[in-house]
């Protein structure tokens, strides 16, 4: 071994703490552990509810507690966050073009929004309902 | 061309990333926050209206989604953020990720299928 390896500089672990922008694309990435965790409550409800009606009496009673809440504001703040950040990048996953027109990103992304109001609006009333 | 298993998992990534971004929200709000916030009456997770909710076909359908598609796109992208973070075992870091997704989908199908 003659020569000296080469060795990074940049650390494998925290490179991305050096620039804001490596920071927010981490934030959108670390999006996905709260909703495998979001998930995995969504399972647990569903067991419960197969269970009995005091199971899930107990579960409905725990998703009211401090610790459910903080959890559920912290997943919903990073689900609000993945899903600003995937309907932003919507023109560059699918452009659109008809014929000669090729559709402007801002129509690609502002269709996403209004689809994600009438979806999420949809959702609240047939919970309510 | 040589045949990769990259497009399902990337299907499923894609598929699950777009279930997330337009439902997950509404969900999370709906079942984790709006009854203590006073946003919906608590009979709205009562036991009888959710279990009718389930038992309709299109209500399971609904919910098995919820699980499935997200638990898809989480463990896809857990993967790739491992490596994000200097995590190198990709193996074992694949084998964990999708096999949780996969326990989490077959434990709501269970669940399901038992209402």
């Amino acid at each position: 071994m003659s020569r000296r390896p080469y060795t990074r500089t940049v650390s494998a672990a925290s490179w991305w703490l050096a620039q804001p922008r490596y920071i927010r694309y981490m934030g959108r990435e670390v999006s996905c552990v709260f909703i495998g965790a979001y998930t995995a409550v969504v399972v647990i409800g569903l067991i419960r509810l197969a269970e009995s009606g005091a199971a899930w009496g107990a579960f409905v009673a725990a998703l009211q507690t401090p610790a459910s809440l903080i959890f559920h504001g912290f997943a919903l703040a990073f689900a609000l966050y993945h899903a600003t950040t995937w309907f932003n990048v919507t023109p560059k996953a699918m452009p659109v073009q008809i014929g000669d027109i090729v559709l402007p990103d801002s129509v690609i992304i502002g269709a996403h929004y209004a689809a994600w109001a009438v979806v999420s609006g949809l959702l609240f009333y047939l919970a309510g309902g | 061309m040589a045949r990769s298993h990259k497009p399902i998992v990337w299907s499923l990534f894609a598929a699950g990333g777009t279930f997330a971004a337009f439902v997950t929200p509404a969900m999370i709000v709906v079942s984790g926050l709006a009854i203590s916030i006073g946003l919906l009456p608590a009979e709205a997770l009562a036991y009888d209206r959710m279990l009718a909710l389930l038992q309709n076909p299109f209500g399971k359908g609904f919910a098995f989604l919820t699980v499935f598609l997200p638990a898809w796109h989480a463990a896809h992208r857990l993967r790739i953020t491992a490596h994000d973070f200097g995590i190198r075992a990709d193996l074992i870091v694949a084998a964990v990720c999708y096999g949780l997704a996969t326990g989490a989908t077959l434990l709501a199908g269970g669940a399901l299928l038992r209402l």
